[in-house]
């Protein structure tokens, strides 16, 4: 059960962000991250609440270690 | 920008293929047996159509991961009996109106002029309760450490008196090591991505030390699916059993600690009736005593009754323990489908059954 | 009611005849003189909560639908009539204003409403409105479901979804601002354009069900498989991001302004080019073909090169948080 979106950060007032949805808003609540954020950032949403700040250069990350994973496969077996 | 917002969008088809024969080279000659507990890791496999890119050998079972499916018979049939309460607006998440209890579905509720309301979020329930003070807001909390905070968070800042909470959420690692303590044939598990947000990757070496199994936490994007799998032949290859992290972009090994902390506060750990597993001790959350006038169950004196069996010829425990696959029941697809389930797998959006029924087996195209 | 209907109904529309004997005569039947071809009729019964929602309500709906499934069966709209069902106590001024919008798209086409009746039901018996309508239109050659042979090509006359997910999205009361308009718009011109090229061998509305209920049906109806690639298939940024965060499928979601067209494949990008000169069909693309694998089954060719059936939606969607 865990459906939760990347969206990115509009606009921040209190706990509350505006979030980007390909062109139309919504919002999500903060209250569950232990870190600011502001709007650029992106965050995770899960029913309404952000559980987690993602940084775009893990997205970056993790293409890496797929690569990783690739060229050791193809070296190793 | 649109660049940008696809940063997170891992679903480039070269990627894919590659993996798929990284897949391939890795899987052992014998069939292996991977599950994942998540309603989400079954819905991306099967929409994404990923087990067409499976080598033959590796099956994926979906363990007990859909909340809704697991929501006791008891706990459905209270919150019928709540919403067709006159004073009563009940609110829930899209994915619980369509479970039948023993008499009715919350949708059949509904369709008798009980006020059923679908929120997105334990804050709309809030809303509600605000907008409406002449009304019981009595918000049907399921899900698991992912939805679980959401609904600590709203209990804590001191609702509106007339808001309340029929508490029904879960938790994960119980669940897998009751399937594992009944199920010795799992080869690995793919571990629930943002269930692992919150409670973290270290939650899983308990079990992998215990059990000796590989567990792999993923992402939900076709190819940290493909990812993850991969990670775990490559343990079953090296004769491994670790936690690895497929999924590092969310989660840490500690999790949420803040989530954490809210969770913490607002409920207590209790035994909990699982639907089709029966009861799992300290499997459950119940609201803490310090909250307990927005507890709906004390509020409105409620007791569960307890015994509930599923109908003959149901396979559902055993798909929910990962023993058989859908299309092994005798019911899938004739007397069970999702406009009339019969079992707990069919019925929630995201159960094995309906997924398989809806988005079939793999073509041969 | 005589007085609601000579002075209310009857004013909102101009065109009321085809022939002899039309609306104004409120006799117990209509006359139609009908020009050369077959003649295509159609009936169905509109409701929609909210009966207002972005981008149209209930009466510009129950036109365009009418008009539409005439459309998609190769017809030029000719007459409708309209069986008009209200709870008791709706708000005359709220009626008025549907009807407005339903004789305007006939107006549009030079339509005639030709016969009509009106009942009044109970409070609580029905919700607000139901429009019941029936069409007539006619056809030089009409267009089935079943035509689909292998190796025919499938356009979708533009975005898919815009009219479920703004329903949705006003009915769930969705904590979404912008943006999202329903696609409800009568799709003759467009079908026409296609229709002079030649080729055009079967056709349907996407509507309850959306992309997915269609092209299922005429995979069944014809007997062939139908191969799509997702990739191809034209969904608004809007509501893919609207639908992932609520978990439901575009591709299941009703449209109210689009076809989708099976057509010969020596045809089918010179009816693309005519599609996508009519207003509505600037986003039309191809987006597979019929095959002869896998009669009356729908495979999808996921974003990510993955392959699975693309089964016949169950039930309308719900959101979901799973």
């Amino acid at each position: 059960m865990c459906l939760a979106v990347p969206v990115k950060v509009v606009a921040v007032m209190g706990n509350e962000a505006t979030v980007d949805l390909g062109g139309v808003q919504s919002r999500a609540r903060l209250d569950l991250l232990g870190e600011k954020v502001k709007p650029g950032d992106y965050i995770l949403v899960h029913t309404g609440f952000a559980i987690r700040r993602l940084d775009p250069a893990d997205a970056e990350e993790t293409l890496k270690l797929f690569d990783e994973l690739l060229s050791a496969d193809e070296e190793g077996v | 920008m649109k660049k940008e917002s696809n940063l997170f969008r891992l679903r480039d088809p070269a990627r894919a293929e590659q993996l798929a024969r990284a897949l391939l080279r890795l899987a052992p000659s014998k069939s292996v047996k991977i599950v994942h507990v998540c309603g989400t890791h079954e819905a991306a496999i099967a929409e994404y159509g990923l087990r067409s890119l499976l080598p033959e050998g590796v099956k994926v079972y979906e363990g007990p991961g859909c909340p809704v499916c697991v929501t006791s018979t008891v706990d459905i049939n209270l919150a019928v009996m709540l919403a067709l309460e006159e004073e009563v607006v009940l609110c829930t998440f899209g994915d619980m109106l369509r479970v039948p209890g023993t008499e009715l579905t919350l949708e059949e509720a509904r369709a008798q002029g009980a006020d059923i309301r679908v929120v997105l979020s334990a804050a709309d329930a809030v809303r509600i309760a605000r907008e409406s003070p002449e009304k019981e807001v009595v918000f049907f909390a399921v899900g698991f450490e992912t939805t679980a905070p959401g609904t600590a968070a709203v209990l804590l800042e001191t609702p509106p008196e007339n808001f309340s909470v029929l508490c029904s959420h879960k938790l994960i690692p119980p669940a897998l090591e009751a399937l594992l303590s009944e199920n010795t044939e799992v080869d690995g598990f793919l571990a629930p991505g943002h269930v692992s947000t919150i409670i973290g990757s270290d939650a899983y070496r308990d079990l992998v030390e215990q059990f000796r199994v590989p567990v792999v936490v993923g992402g939900f994007e076709p190819l940290d699916i493909l990812y993850a799998l991969a990670l775990i032949l490559r343990q079953l290859r090296a004769g491994r059993a670790a936690v690895e992290n497929a999924y590092p972009r969310a989660v840490r090994p500690g999790g949420n600690i803040r989530a954490k902390e809210l969770m913490e506060r607002a409920f207590q750990v209790v035994d909990a009736a699982w639907r089709g597993i029966g009861v799992i001790p300290a499997s459950g959350l119940g609201i803490r005593d310090e909250l307990a006038r927005f507890d709906a169950r004390n509020r409105f004196g409620i007791e569960a009754e307890a015994g509930e069996e599923e109908p003959p010829g149901c396979r559902c425990p055993e798909v929910i323990m990962a023993k058989a696959v859908p299309t092994d029941c005798p019911l899938f697809g004739t007397a069970c489908t999702p406009l009339s389930p019969v079992g707990p797998c069919m019925v929630g959006v995201e159960g094995a059954c309906s997924i398989w029924y809806r988005y079939g087996e793999r073509p041969r195209l | 009611m005589q007085r609601f209907i000579a002075e209310v109904l009857l004013p909102l529309f101009p065109t009321k005849s085809v022939g002899p004997l039309g609306l104004e005569a409120l006799d117990d039947g209509a006359v139609l003189s009908l020009p050369e071809g077959h003649l295509v009729v159609t009936t169905d019964s509109h409701v929609v909560k909210p009966l207002v929602f972005p981008g149209g309500d209930i009466g510009k709906l129950a036109a365009c639908g009418t008009l539409n499934d005439l459309a998609v069966m190769g017809a030029r709209p000719l007459a409708v009539t309209l069986g008009l069902v209200v709870e008791e106590g709706f708000p005359i001024d709220e009626l008025k204003r549907h009807l407005v919008s339903f004789s305007s798209v006939l107006e549009k086409f030079g339509v005639a409403l030709v016969a009509g009746d009106t009942k009044v039901m109970g409070n609580g018996e029905l919700d607000g409105l139901i429009l019941s309508t029936a069409g007539v239109g006619i056809a030089e050659k009409f267009v089935p479901d079943a035509g689909l042979e292998p190796g025919d090509r499938i356009i979708v006359t533009g975005t898919v979804g815009d009219h479920g997910m703004a329903v949705l999205a006003a009915r769930e009361g969705l904590p979404v601002e912008g943006g999202i308009e329903s696609d409800v718009a009568p799709i003759w011109p467009l079908v026409e354009k296609a229709l002079a090229m030649g080729g055009v061998k079967a056709m349907k509305d996407p509507t309850r069900g959306g992309l997915a209920a269609a092209l299922n049906e005429m995979a069944r109806k014809a007997g062939v498989g139908i191969f799509v690639r997702e990739h191809e298939i034209p969904v608004r940024l809007e509501v893919k991001g609207i639908a992932e965060l609520i978990g439901i499928s575009p591709l299941a979601l009703a449209c109210e302004g689009r076809a989708v067209i099976g057509v010969s494949p020596d045809k089918a990008h010179a009816i693309l080019e005519a599609i996508r000169e009519d207003p509505l069909g600037h986003k039309a693309r191809i987006i597979g073909e019929a095959v002869e694998e896998y009669p009356g089954k729908v495979i999808l060719e996921t974003e990510v090169g993955g392959r699975r059936y693309l089964e016949m939606p169950l039930g309308d969607p719900v959101p979901r948080i799973c």
